[in-house]
C-alpha cells in the first residue's frame, strides 16, 4: 500500500505517514475495533504459548537431562541432514523443474497438473502409503526388485541409514512440488524483454541462466531456501508416518523427539528443551528471513 | 536439464525431435516416480482381504469390498468414520471462515484505515508465519487444558486460525494495494460509515483474495494431524487424519480398508484443489519476484 501511494505522490505521503494528523480520530478508533480479534489471538494463542513454552523450556536440569541422552545427538545429525541435504536437494531440483515445466509443448500442462499431485494430497495418506511401500516383506519396491531382477530387496525401514534415507527421498517426493509452482511462478515473472536483449547481445545457453535467469532468481532462491529451513525444522509429519522414529529410535528429528518426550515418556519441560534447543539455529533464520523480505518486497 | 529451458519461447522448441524426446522421457519418469505412491493407495485398496501379502505390482483381482466396509463403517477402526469427516469438514470451513474475517478486518484497519504501529503489527505477523507449527504444540495443549478446551472442536478450529491468519494478513495487503484508495475517500465524502466501507467496498473488491485465502485456511485446517491428534481424544470427535493414524497402532492393521478410508479422505481437498487452482496460483504468485 505505501509504495503504491508512494509512486503516485512521492513527497507528500512519506512526510504524511507514520505521524497522520489527529483529525482523523474516528478512523484511528475504528482502526482499532478492526484489529482487536486479531490482537487477541496473537496474545493469546502466539505470544502467550512462545512465553509459556520458553518459560517449561528454560529449565537448565531438563537441558542437562536432554544433552545427557545420546539419542539427543543422533536426532540433532538427522535434523541436519533433513535440513541442509534435504531442504537443498529440494530448492536446486525445484529450480531444474521449474524451467523444464515452463517448456512450451503441448502436454506440459498435463504433466504440470499431475506433477502438483503430492502437495495438492493430504500428507498422512501418502505417507502412510509410502510406509507400506516401503516394507521389506510386502512392500510395492521390494516386490517390484523381485519381479524384475530376481533379488531380495532391503529393508528400508529397519535399517537406520535407509531408513533415513527413504525419510529425505519422500520428504523430497512430498516438497518438491510446492517449491516447483513457486519457482516457477518466479521464471513467469521475468520481464521477457530481459532474454530478448541478452539474446540480442548474443546470450546463448547456459548464459542465459547465468546472466538473466539467477540474477533475477537469486533473492527469491535464497528466501525460499531459508523459509523452507524454518518449516522443515518444524516438520512432524514425515519421520512420524514413514519411520515412526525407528528403527531403534534412529531417525528422530527435534519435531518428533519433543513431542515424544513431552507426550509419550510424559515430560512436556523435556520436549521443550528439545524445542528450545533448536533456537540458536532457528532465530538467527528467522531475523535473516524477515529482514531480507522487508529488503526486497518478496511474498510468497 | 540446463538454461535451454530458461530462454524465452521462440529459442526452446528450437532442439526439434530429439530435444522433444528427451523432454517427453524426463515426463514418463516424472509421472512414474510422482504417481508411485498415489498408485500403491490405489492397488492396495483395490486389493481384497489377505491378498494385501499378495506382492502382485497391479491388482490380479479387482473388489470394491473395502470401499464397500468404509462407506457402511463395517469395521471397529471405522465405527465412526462419516461423523469424522462430518468433523474435519466442519472444522475446514470454521477454519476458513475466521481466517478470512479476522484476516481481512486486520488487513482492512492495516492498509485502509493506516492504523497506527499498522507496519509494526504485519512485521510480527510475518514474524509469527515463521515460527514452526509443532513447535508450540506442547504449550498450546497445556494451554488449551487450562482452557478446558481439550477434545472439542473449537481448540482445533483456534489453531487452524491462529496460524493460518498470518499468512491471510500478507495476501490480503499485497491485493488490497492494488484498490485504489481513493474508492475509500469517494465513499467517505458521500456519508458512508467504516463498516459499511469494509462490507460494501472493501469485501466484494477482495474476493479473488478471500476466496485463495479461504482454500488456504480450509485445506491447511483439512491436512492437520498433530494438533488434531494431540488436542483431541474421542472417537465422535477426532478428524479423519487421526483416525487414520490409529490404524498404525497395532502390528496387524488392515491395510487394505485403511487405504480405501484414506483414499475418500484424500478426495475432497483435491477436488478442491483443482477448482480452485487459478485462484490459488494467483495468491502465490502476487509479486513473487520484486526485489
Amino acid at each position: 500500500m505505501a509504495k503504491a501511494t508512494s509512486e503516485r505522490a512521492p513527497p507528500l505521503t512519506r512526510s504524511d505517514t507514520g505521524r497522520q494528523p489527529r483529525k482523523l480520530a474516528p478512523e484511528h478508533l475504528w482502526g482499532v475495533v478492526f484489529v482487536l480479534p486479531y490482537i487477541a489471538i496473537f496474545l493469546l494463542f502466539v505470544v502467550y504459548p512462545v512465553g509459556y513454552g520458553l518459560w517449561l523450556g528454560a529449565d537448565w536440569t531438563k537441558l542437562q537431562a536432554l544433552f545427557a541422552d545420546p539419542l539427543y545427538y543422533r536426532t540433532a545429525v538427522n535434523t541436519l541432514i533433513l535440513l541442509l541435504v534435504g531442504v537443498n536437494l529440494k530448492m536446486f531440483i525445484a529450480l531444474l523443474l521449474s524451467g523444464y515445466l515452463l517448456q512450451p509443448y503441448k502436454w506440459m500442462p498435463f504433466v504440470f497438473m499431475l506433477i502438483v499431485l503430492p502437495w495438492a494430497m493430504p500428507a498422512i495418506p501418502t505417507f502412510i502409503s509410502v510406509r507400506w511401500m516401503l516394507n521389506g516383506q510386502w512392500g510395492l519396491i521390494n516386490n517390484f526388485i523381485w519381479t524384475f531382477w530376481e533379488i531380495e530387496g532391503p529393508g528400508w525401514l529397519t535399517s537406520p541409514s535407509l531408513a533415513m534415507g527413504s525419510v529425505v527421498t519422500f520428504y523430497l517426493w512430498k516438497w518438491v512440488p510446492f517449491w516447483t509452482v513457486i519457482f516457477v511462478a518466479g521464471r513467469t515473472a521475468i520481464p521477457k524483454e530481459l532474454y530478448e536483449a541478452a539474446a540480442i547481445d548474443g546470450a546463448r545457453g547456459l548464459q542465459m541462466f547465468r546472466f538473466v535467469t539467477f540474477p533475477m532468481m537469486a533473492s527469491l532462491y535464497l528466501i525460499c531456501t531459508v523459509l523452507s529451513m524454518i518449516w522443515t525444522l518444524g516438520d512432524y509429519n514425515t519421520v512420524r508416518f514413514i519411520t515412526g522414529g525407528g528403527p531403534v529410535l534412529s531417525t528422530h528429528v527435534l519435531a518428533t523427539l519433543g513431542i515424544r518426550d513431552a507426550f509419550e515418556v510424559g515430560d512436556p519441560g523435556l520436549g521443550m528443551a528439545a524445542v528450545i534447543s533448536a533456537l540458536p539455529l532457528l532465530v538467527p533464520l528467522v531475523a535473516f528471513l524477515v529482514w531480507k523480505m522487508n529488503k526486497e518486497h518478496v511474498q510468497l | 536439464m540446463s538454461a535451454a529451458e530458461t530462454a524465452p519461447a521462440h529459442a526452446v522448441g528450437k532442439g526439434g525431435i530429439g530435444a522433444h524426446l528427451a523432454a517427453l522421457l524426463i515426463a514418463l519418469l516424472l509421472l512414474f516416480w510422482t504417481l508411485l505412491p498415489i498408485y500403491n493407495m490405489i492397488l492396495v485398496a483395490l486389493e481384497p482381504g489377505d491378498s494385501v501379502f499378495s506382492g502382485a505390482l497391479w491388482p490380479e483381482t479387482f473388489s470394491l469390498e473395502n470401499f464397500r466396509i468404509v462407506f457402511t463403517q463395517d469395521h471397529w477402526y471405522l465405527k465412526h468414520f462419516w461423523l469424522q469427516m462430518l468433523n474435519s469438514l466442519i472444522v475446514g470451513l470454521a477454519a476458513a471462515f475466521f481466517t478470512v474475517l479476522i484476516g481481512s478486518m486486520a488487513s482492512f484497519s492495516i492498509q485502509r484505515l493506516r492504523l497506527r504501529y499498522g507496519t509494526l503489527l504485519s512485521n510480527t505477523a510475518l514474524l509469527s508465519y515463521a515460527i514452526p507449527l509443532s513447535f508450540l504444540a506442547i504449550p498450546f495443549y497445556n494451554i488449551l487444558h487450562n482452557y478446558g478446551l481439550l477434545d472439542n472442536l473449537w481448540a482445533l478450529i483456534i489453531v487452524a486460525v491462529t496460524f493460518a491468519t498470518p499468512y491471510a494478513i500478507f495476501i490480503f495487503s499485497q491485493y488490497s494495494a492494488s484498490i485504489p484508495i481513493e474508492l475509500d475517500e469517494a465513499a467517505r465524502i458521500d456519508g458512508a460509515s467504516v463498516p459499511q466501507i469494509y462490507f460494501k467496498l472493501y469485501m466484494p473488491l477482495m474476493r479473488p483474495a478471500l476466496v485463495a485465502v479461504g482454500t488456504y485456511a480450509l485445506l491447511l485446517a483439512w491436512n492437520e494431524y498433530l494438533y488434531a491428534f494431540l488436542l483431541l481424544s474421542s472417537e465422535t470427535t477426532v478428524t479423519v487424519p487421526v483416525a487414520l493414524g490409529y490404524f498404525l497402532s497395532s502390528d496387524d492393521s488392515p491395510w487394505n480398508i485403511l487405504m480405501a478410508a484414506a483414499l475418500i479422505y484424500s478426495i475432497p481437498p483435491l477436488v478442491i484443489y483443482y477448482a480452485m487452482r487459478r485462484h490459488m496460483t494467483t495468491g502465490l504468485t502476487v509479486g513473487s519476484v520484486k526485489g
